[in-house]
């Protein structure tokens, strides 16, 4: 990871709905090779942001360069270079897998091995299913495995792991993890903390449409603990969460 | 890193090629589009149609002095006299099996037998209905024979028939491009309502905004699907009619390839009604009635089934407004008549015309997201 480049730049972003403002002036950067994470609860304005970032939503004002590339006036040269995973993306229910990826490998332009590809997000048993047959976290790894198709420089994933469960979410932060070492950026939303902390480099916190804290999440926990904070109860080493994937098993099921 | 610039081409073709594998394995798609146009051909073609009046022409030097022509011009005799402005206009028209027959009545020639004499002309072409009028002819002069006239000692005598040569006129003939019509209106409204509504519901269409391909190859790409699938469905129908049903094909191929020109007009129109209802429904349950809308009466005054003259004048108008109603004009003119398709541009164009009209409004409400 190399802080010093900056490959997302927002600045002073503002976008109203009507006279509703959902995003108030929001600055924040996002570096070359790290997980960051805009964190904040439902209604905040983190898919607002998400989607103006991926041009598929025109802002109010502000300004947003993507690898250098301003969305208002470069969005097709944007498109090709971000990988995105919409909350809840559907695909044509009745094709299998390999004809999605064939599909999505003509949008891209781009020349595929399908079958490596589907391997790399663990789904290769599942080339002929058709994509209605697929579970939910099967879903959210094929739509990743879709992010990945143009090779792109920046993948944006926007709550990937709402409604998994606990397997299924370990096992897409192993392949969002895998992503990032092989040199793309990513940009993920979520609502989970353990989520946050578990997986991203940095994150921003949003509340009402303003970024209210920006750092690591470590270094947000230890100015939390030095401001004089202590959690109720004692923590004990383990919680019911790390007994669960004890007892059921850590490894990919085909839930 | 050199790479060649990005085709929408490749693109939009992608989209075709998922969207038309997509169509073929949704069994609502096969059902509307062949399986209920074939159900009722075979329905219909076995009902045949029962004809009230039947339609005469009525050389115009007959003799209209005498009592066979007031019985045959009266309100009730179940035969409604034609008179052309040419005597070759009103033969075409019986090779094309538009009229029962052709009657002509012969002044009374006294110096010979003092008899009115009937030339008939038949044409296989006409079917059913030319015997039907032979003998409805038959039993009104066996009638005034026995009854006696006011005239003293007139007597109608029938020469024997002519029969002329025209081409076997079938019900299938007339079912046909009529279910054809219909089969690709409620292809082309029901298909792009219901594909283009899920798809942004579902979000697919947003998937693909944030790929670099345009709006309008989307759109075009799934437009070419829904194209392709329904010109098979035609081919179908048209082949299927063909050779088990014994549709007439005039000109054979030229006619086939002039039928699925024009269902492919057909199907462009009909799809910007689909645009329409998808745009304008709130939500899916309100697609079929917005549809349906669109649909039944077409499906009922257009000529699908029933020809428009036997509606009443105020419905014809009706009719008359329709774009299915020119669509299946055309389709029939072609496959009947033989007609090219300059021979029909004047029903094109009022398709087009609705076509345009309604892509117009299509764009007004069409939504994306």
């Amino acid at each position: 990871m190399n802080p010093s480049k900056t490959i997302i730049s927002v600045k002073e972003l503002v976008k109203s709905y009507g006279t509703l403002p959902a995003v108030k002036g929001i600055s924040f950067e996002v570096y070359e090779g790290e997980i960051f994470g805009l964190l904040g609860p439902n209604g905040a304005g983190k898919t607002t942001t998400l989607e103006i970032m991926e041009t598929l939503r025109s802002k109010t004002s502000g300004e947003v360069l993507i690898n250098g590339l301003n969305v208002d006036t470069h969005p097709q040269e944007i498109k090709k270079i971000i990988g995105v995973q919409l909350q809840a993306a559907g695909y044509y229910p009745g094709l299998t897998l390999l004809e999605l990826m064939q599909l999505f490998s003509g949008l891209y332009n781009r020349k595929i091995n399908k079958m490596e590809m589907l391997a790399a997000v663990g789904l290769q048993d599942k080339a002929k299913a058709k994509h209605k047959e697929l579970s939910g976290g099967q879903k959210q790894r094929f739509s990743i495995a879709t992010t990945l198709i143009n090779n792109p420089k920046i993948i944006f994933l926007d709550e990937p792991t709402t409604g998994l469960d606990p397997q299924a979410r370990r096992n897409l932060w192993d392949l969002i993890r895998q992503i990032r070492d092989n040199g793309t950026t990513v940009v993920i939303t979520t609502h989970y903390m353990d989520e946050a902390e578990n997986l991203c480099d940095r994150v921003g916190v949003i509340e009402s449409g303003k970024i209210i804290a920006m750092d690591t999440p470590d270094k947000l926990i230890d100015n939390l603990i030095a401001s004089g904070f202590e959690r109720k109860k004692e923590v004990k080493k383990a919680n019911l969460e790390d007994v669960f994937l004890s007892l059921t098993g850590k490894e990919w099921k085909d839930e | 890193m050199n790479t060649p610039p990005y085709s929408q081409f490749q693109a939009t073709l992608a989209i075709t090629r998922a969207s038309l594998k997509s169509i073929f394995r949704s069994p609502s798609a096969v059902i509307f589009s062949l399986m209920f146009p074939l159900i009722f051909i075979v329905v219909f073609g076995f009902i045949g149609g029962g004809n009230i009046s039947v339609d005469v022409g009525f050389d115009k030097t007959s003799d209209t002095t005498n009592v066979l022509y007031k019985i045959l011009a009266g309100e009730n005799s179940g035969v409604n006299l034609v008179t052309y402005p040419t005597a070759a206009e009103m033969t075409a028209d019986l090779k094309k099996g538009n009229t029962a027959a052709i009657i002509s009545i012969l002044p009374i020639d006294n110096l010979k037998d003092g008899k009115v004499k009937v030339n008939l002309q038949l044409c296989d072409a006409s079917g059913r209905n030319g015997k039907i009028f032979q003998s409805q002819l038959n039993a009104i002069i066996s009638t005034v024979n026995s009854m006696g006239t006011p005239i003293a000692d007139m007597k109608i005598q029938m020469n024997q028939p002519t029969e002329i040569k025209g081409r076997a006129y079938k019900s299938i003939d007339f079912i046909l491009p009529g279910q054809l019509g219909f089969s690709l209106l409620a292809s082309g409204v029901f298909g792009t309502a219901f594909v283009f509504f899920s798809l942004r519901q579902t979000l697919v269409l947003k998937r693909f905004f944030a790929t670099p391909i345009k709006r309008s190859g989307i759109i075009i790409g799934e437009a070419i699907a829904r194209l392709i699938f329904a010109m098979m469905g035609s081919m179908v129908i048209i082949l299927i009619g063909r050779f088990a049903f014994g549709f007439t094909l005039i000109h054979g191929f030229t006619t086939f390839l002039n039928m699925i020109a024009l269902s492919a007009l057909g199907l462009i129109v009909f799809m910007g009604f689909g645009f329409v209802v998808s745009g304008l429904a709130k939500n899916e349950s309100s697609i079929p009635p917005f549809a349906n809308l669109i649909t039944m009466p077409q499906f009922l005054l257009a000529g699908t089934f029933f020809s428009i003259q036997n509606f009443p004048h105020w419905l014809q108008y009706v009719s008359y407004a329709l774009p299915l109603t020119y669509l299946n004009d055309a389709m029939r003119k072609i496959a009947f008549e033989g007609a090219g398709l300059w021979d029909v541009h004047h029903q094109i164009l009022i398709v087009v015309l609705w076509g345009v009209g309604i892509y117009l409004l299509a764009i007004k409400v069409f939504r994306w997201e």
